[in-house]
């Protein structure tokens, strides 16, 4: 039997809407149960006080969320000179030759490995062999290897996408090749990047298997990098399987759900500034 | 006169393509040169070897001699910015950088570190000047040069050559993306420039050859078929496949 093809139309689009509205649903399920359970946490200094330990869970995430800034800015300080760096060598000056595809390659291919695999890569050499023990350092430098993949193909994609005339003209202007890419590539590519670098700002907060093993689960204030710490989404981790305050686990995670929120905010806000500052409207 | 320009036996290869056939030109001072001829003649490419442009084309060869006042720009130690300093360039499509007007006109002397003898306020507004723009956006120096219409960007881009004082403008069908009110400005401004500059402009209309050129050559598959004094080429032309072209029968 064949169905009329005004009956497959009615079938393929009550499955296609039900298939939509099932994935928003879900993901509104989780972050309105999340914050729902969390919220009512907030009442009490939550967020400004340090967590007290043991199996009751008791205090708040103040040295978490402190932890959590040292992680991500120290994070950033090593990655981005070296992703966008490396991604203007991709761009800009690597030879069109099988090494560069090799390399290139090779980033992809990183992209796609467990967080976890570079966690135990962190903990071999930077906990133990340089000796960091563990430490936002150690942690630091882990996320570092994981996000570079990331960093390095969005600033070489936003690079790759400039104009060949803008580079044209600032080469007949007698530019050097730094000077073009200095003065025009990168300003033109900025938006790109900067959307990038704020992308991996996401990841590096939503990221814990790899810290586990190379900052430590250390609930104290941190003091410099040194220290060990425990990022956000860490501490959900240890609330959730060594203490019973689960209420407090999704309160901090209601917290690691705002600040993806705000990142992303940011994010577009920023890259839609600078775009629409170049383009001459604002 | 010596030519200010002048190429000898020049051949360029693109990988096994053989682009240019031993083309020998000179380029008068003070003169405005067009290179007219069908798609795919090179023309362009021709232009793009006189500021070693197509340097930077993987898997290109040259062959034969460019020169500048009777240097070779191709030798061995010739320094290519020095080379594109002197023998500017304005390209097919206004290619202004998103940036401000201002900081459109000052990107080459910044860059190259001018010497200082005048602010660069001043160099910015003469530039501007000479271009036939000033008076249309003197109050609009911080705006982004995207604002301003096609033929505006175009003449910002003549603009922003002018400003590293060069001494041949080199112009690859500078009006083919404008208006005709923008066309006629940009050929009044040419007018104004020869008298500074030497000029060379690719073109694919042949009336404009006629109307702004003192000297024009007609390429035709890599060759330079006929070279010759405008007047002369377009009412007296030697070559048949000349003829062919300007009269329209192909092309």
């Amino acid at each position: 039997m064949r169905l009329s093809p005004k009956l497959t139309q009615k079938i393929a689009w009550g499955y296609i809407w039900a298939a939509g509205i099932s994935a928003v649903a879900i993901l509104m399920v989780i972050v309105v149960y999340v914050v729902a359970r969390g919220l009512p946490i907030f009442g009490s200094d939550f967020l400004f006080t340090q967590p007290e330990g043991g199996i009751s869970g008791e205090g708040g995430i103040s040295s978490v969320i402190v932890s959590t800034v040292w992680l991500i800015g120290t994070t950033m300080a090593i990655l981005i000179p070296l992703g966008v760096g490396a991604a203007i060598y991709l761009a800009e000056y690597a030879p069109d030759n099988w090494l560069t595809a090799v390399i290139r390659y090779g980033v992809e291919l990183l992209a796609g490995v467990p967080s976890i695999v570079f966690g135990l890569f962190g903990f071999a050499i930077f906990v133990l062999v340089l000796n960091l023990s563990y430490s936002i350092i150690a942690g630091a430098l882990t996320l570092a290897c994981l996000l570079l993949p990331f960093i390095i193909r969005s600033a070489e994609e936003a690079m790759r996408a400039v104009p060949r005339p803008y580079r044209e003209a600032a080469l007949a202007l007698g530019a050097t090749k730094w000077q073009m890419t200095r003065s025009v590539v990168l300003p033109a590519a900025m938006p790109g990047i900067i959307t990038g670098v704020i992308l991996c700002v996401g990841g590096a907060v939503a990221e814990s298997a790899c810290l586990f093993v190379t900052m430590g689960g250390s609930a104290g204030m941190p003091t410099s990098f040194f220290d060990g710490g425990r990022s956000l989404a860490v501490h959900v981790f240890y609330l959730a399987m060594e203490t019973n305050a689960l209420d407090k686990a999704l309160a901090t995670g209601a917290v690691l759900i705002v600040l993806i929120f705000v990142i992303n905010l940011i994010t577009k806000w920023l890259a839609w500034r600078l775009r629409s500052r170049m383009e001459g409207k604002a | 006169m010596n030519p200010k320009m002048e190429t000898k036996n020049l051949d360029f290869y693109y990988g096994a393509v053989h682009c240019l056939k031993n083309v020998t030109l000179a380029v008068k001072e003070h003169q405005i040169t067009a290179l007219i001829g069908p798609s795919g003649c090179g023309k362009t490419t021709f232009l793009r070897t006189l500021n070693r442009m197509n340097d930077i084309i993987p898997r290109s060869r040259l062959e034969g001699e460019v020169l500048l006042d009777g240097h070779n720009i191709y030798n061995k130690g010739v320094d290519v910015v020095e080379v594109r300093k002197r023998v500017g360039m304005v390209f097919q499509q206004p290619n202004p950088f998103p940036k401000s007007i201002y900081e459109n006109v000052a990107f080459g002397p910044k860059m190259l570190d001018m010497n200082h003898r005048v602010s660069l306020d001043e160099v910015v507004e003469r530039s501007l000047r000479q271009a036939a723009l000033w008076d249309e956006i003197k109050d609009d120096l911080k705006r982004s040069a995207l604002m301003l219409s096609g033929g505006q960007q175009q003449r910002l881009c003549i603009a922003r050559v002018l400003a590293v004082e060069p001494e041949v403008i080199l112009m690859d069908e500078p009006c083919s993306a404008l208006d005709p009110t923008g066309t006629l400005k940009i050929e009044e401004l040419m007018q104004e420039l020869k008298k500074q500059y030497t000029i060379v402009i690719v073109t694919h209309n042949m009336q404009q050859a006629a109307r702004v050129s003192d000297w024009s050559g007609f390429f035709l598959l890599g060759e330079l078929v006929e070279y010759d004094a405008t007047g002369e080429l377009f009412s007296r032309p030697r070559d048949r496949r000349t003829e062919d072209y300007i009269t329209g029968r192909f092309g």
